[in-house]
C-alpha cells in the first residue's frame, strides 16, 4: 500500500498530540495544588519524573510492546521497532496509515497517553513517597502495565475486537474480527482504570500519612487545582477528538462529547456536595471537571451528546461519593486517584453498554456490548492490580517506598529537592553564597 | 500619664474604626493582623467531604497610646465603631504605661505622644 500524507489530518494530529503532553503538567498543577506547601514541588515533579522517563522508554520498547507484532495476545514484540530507527509510515503498526497520517505523528501521540497514565498514579501516594523509587517504579511499571494493556486494547491483544481476543470468544467473529467489539475509545481501560486501580494499590502498600484522618491535611493553593483542571479539560480536546485519528466528524463529536459530559459531571458534583455538606466548593468543581472528563474517555465517539450528559451526571455523584470511601476504609489515596480516576473510569466504561447509539441497552443494542464492557474493565482491574502489586512489594522490599517520618513532617520538598517552594517555608536566606 | 488602649476588632469594621478615631483627634495608631478565637470559635471548612475545623479566625488589632483622661472616650469611639452586635466582635483594653520615648527627639512622657 502507498502512503498519501494528508496534511489536515497530520497537522490535527500533531496537535492533539501536543495538547495531550500539556495534560501531564496540567496534572502537576491539579495535584500540586491539592498537597501541602511543604511538598508541593515533589507532587509537580512526579509528574513532570514521568515525562523524562517514560517519553524516552516510549521510543526504545515503549511502541513496540504497544503496537508491535503480537505475542500471546497480551503485548507486542519489544524489539521490533527498538529505538524507531527503522519505522516506516506503511508500518502496519502505524494504525493511521490510512488515514494519511506519518507513524512519527501517531508514536508521538500515543507516547503522550503513556506519560499521563504513569503521572496520574502519583496523587495517591502524595507527600510520602521516594522520589527515586517513583522513578525506577514508573519505568517498570508503564513496561508492564501500561504497554500490555495498550496493546491488548488498542493494538490487536486479548481486549480488542480481534478473532482471538475475549470479545470473539464469547460472542464469536463477523467477517474476522469480534461480532461484539469492545469500545474503549481514548483510554477508559488502558489509561483510567488502569492508573486507578495501580494508585489504589500503591496507596495501601506504601501506608498512610502521619496524620492522615487526624490532622487536617488540607490543599494548599486550590487556585492551582483550578488553573491544573482548566489545563486538563484543554488538553483532552487532544486526548478525545485526537483519538478520532483525523479531522473529521467523529473527532468534532467526540470534542463536543467531551464537553457537555464534563459540564455535567461539574454541576453535579457541586449538587452532590450542596446536599451533603452546604456548600458548593471551587475544589469540588476543578475535581467534577476531571472526574466527567475521565468518564467520557472511552465513550467519546460512541454517544450522543444527550447521552454524554447522561454519562457525566453518573459520574459526577459517582465520583463526589466515591471520594468518601478512603476515610471509611482507611486507605490514603491521598488525592483520590481511585475516587476519580478509578470510578470515573469504570462508570464511562460500563455506561457505554447501555448508551451506545449503535450497540447500548437503550438503544435496542441487547446486553451483549454490555457484557463485553463489564469484561474488560474487570480483566483491566484484575490484570494492572496484579501487575502493580508485585511491582509495589519488589519496590518495597529493595529500594524502599517511603521517605522517613522526619522528612514526612519537615516536607519532603525540602529533604529530597533541597528547595521550598515558598519563602515563608524555607529559612531565610540570610547570605548568597557563590 | 499615659495609656495604651488596645483592640481587637472583626477586619471589616478597620477602615470606619480609623475614621472614627481620626475624627476624635487620634494622630497616630499601630495596626496588625492577628488570629484567634473567643466566644466565637473558629469555623468549619469541607475539602471534598473531609470537614476541617479551623481555630483560629483573622482579627485585626489596633494599639493606640492616649493621654490618661483621653482613654474613655478613645475606648467608646472604638467600641462604636466596630461594634455589629455578632459574636466576634472583639474587645478593647486599656493598660497603664510607664513611658514613652518619641525616637527622633528623645523626649519622654506625655510629650511624646
Amino acid at each position: 500500500m502507498d502512503f498519501v500524507l494528508d496534511t489536515g489530518n497530520t497537522a490535527w494530529m500533531l496537535t492533539s498530540a501536543a495538547l495531550v503532553l500539556l495534560m501531564t503538567p496540567g496534572v502537576a498543577f491539579f495535584y500540586g495544588g491539592m498537597v501541602r506547601g511543604k511538598s508541593v514541588l515533589n507532587m509537580m515533579m512526579m509528574s513532570f519524573g514521568a515525562i523524562g522517563v517514560v517519553g524516552i522508554i516510549y521510543i526504545f520498547w515503549g511502541y513496540s510492546m504497544s503496537f508491535g507484532s503480537d505475542v500471546l495476545g497480551l503485548f507486542g514484540n519489544p524489539f521490533e521497532a527498538f529505538g524507531l530507527g527503522s519505522v516506516t509510515d506503511t508500518d502496519p503498526s502505524n494504525l493511521l496509515a490510512a488515514n494519511g497520517v506519518p507513524i512519527f505523528v501517531w508514536i508521538a501521540f500515543q507516547a503522550t497517553f503513556a506519560i499521563i497514565t504513569v503521572a496520574l498514579i502519583s496523587g495517591s501516594i502524595a507527600d510520602r513517597t521516594k522520589f527515586g523509587t517513583w522513578l525506577v517504579f514508573s519505568a517498570i511499571w508503564v513496561t508492564v502495565s501500561y504497554f500490555p494493556l495498550a496493546h491488548m486494547v488498542w493494538g490487536g491483544g486479548f481486549l480488542s475486537n480481534s478473532a482471538d481476543g475475549l470479545s470473539a470468544k464469547i460472542f464469536g467473529t463477523t467477517d474476522g474480527i469480534a461480532s461484539v467489539a469492545p469500545i474503549d475509545f481514548a483510554g477508559g481501560t488502558v489509561v483510567h482504570i488502569n492508573a486507578g486501580i495501580a494508585a489504589f494499590v500503591l496507596a495501601v502498600l506504601i501506608g498512610k500519612r502521619k496524620g492522615f484522618g487526624t490532622e487536617p491535611l488540607r490543599p494548599h493553593n486550590i487556585p492551582f487545582v483550578m488553573l491544573g483542571a482548566a489545563l486538563l479539560w484543554f488538553g483532552w480536546f487532544g486526548f478525545n477528538a485526537g483519538s478520532a485519528g483525523a479531522a473529521n466528524a467523529t473527532a468534532g463529536l467526540a470534542w463536543m462529547n467531551t464537553t457537555v459530559a464534563t459540564c455535567a459531571a461539574m454541576l453535579a458534583w457541586l449538587l452532590t456536595e450542596k446536599i451533603r455538606d452546604g456548600h458548593a466548593t471551587s475544589l469540588g468543581a476543578a475535581s467534577g471537571v476531571v472526574a466527567g472528563l475521565v468518564a467520557i474517555t472511552p465513550a467519546a465517539g460512541a454517544l450522543s451528546p444527550v447521552g454524554s450528559v447522561v454519562i457525566g451526571l453518573v459520574a459526577g455523584v459517582l465520583c463526589a461519593l466515591a471520594v468518601g470511601l478512603k476515610y471509611k476504609f482507611g486507605y490514603d489515596d491521598s488525592l483520590d486517584v481511585v475516587g476519580v480516576h478509578l470510578v470515573g473510569g469504570l462508570t464511562g466504561t460500563v455506561l457505554i453498554g447501555f448508551l451506545s447509539t449503535t450497540t447500548g441497552v437503550f438503544y435496542g443494542g441487547g446486553v451483549k456490548q454490555l457484557v463485553v464492557q463489564i469484561l474488560i474493565a474487570l480483566v483491566a482491574v484484575v490484570y494492572s492490580g496484579l501487575v502493580t502489586l508485585v511491582i509495589g512489594l519488589i519496590l518495597k522490599a529493595t529500594l524502599g517506598w517511603r521517605v522517613s517520618e522526619e522528612v514526612e513532617v519537615g516536607g519532603v520538598d525540602l529533604a529530597v529537592h533541597g528547595e521550598s517552594a515558598y519563602e515563608s517555608l524555607g529559612a531565610r536566606i540570610l547570605t548568597e553564597v557563590k | 500619664m499615659t495609656k495604651l488602649v488596645t483592640a481587637v476588632i472583626q477586619p471589616h469594621r478597620l477602615d470606619d474604626v480609623k475614621s472614627a478615631l481620626e475624627a476624635a483627634g487620634v494622630h497616630g495608631l499601630t495596626v496588625s493582623e492577628v488570629s484567634g478565637y473567643g466566644r466565637q470559635r473558629g469555623h468549619t471548612e469541607v475539602y471534598r467531604g473531609a470537614e476541617y475545623t479551623v481555630d483560629l479566625v483573622p482579627k485585626v488589632r489596633i494599639d493606640v497610646l492616649v493621654h490618661d483622661e483621653d482613654a474613655g472616650t478613645v475606648t467608646e469611639v472604638i467600641v462604636t465603631a466596630a461594634q455589629t452586635g455578632k459574636i466576634g466582635d472583639g474587645k478593647v483594653w486599656v493598660q497603664p504605661v510607664d513611658d514613652v520615648v518619641r525616637v527622633r527627639t528623645g523626649e519622654h512622657g506625655a510629650g511624646a505622644l
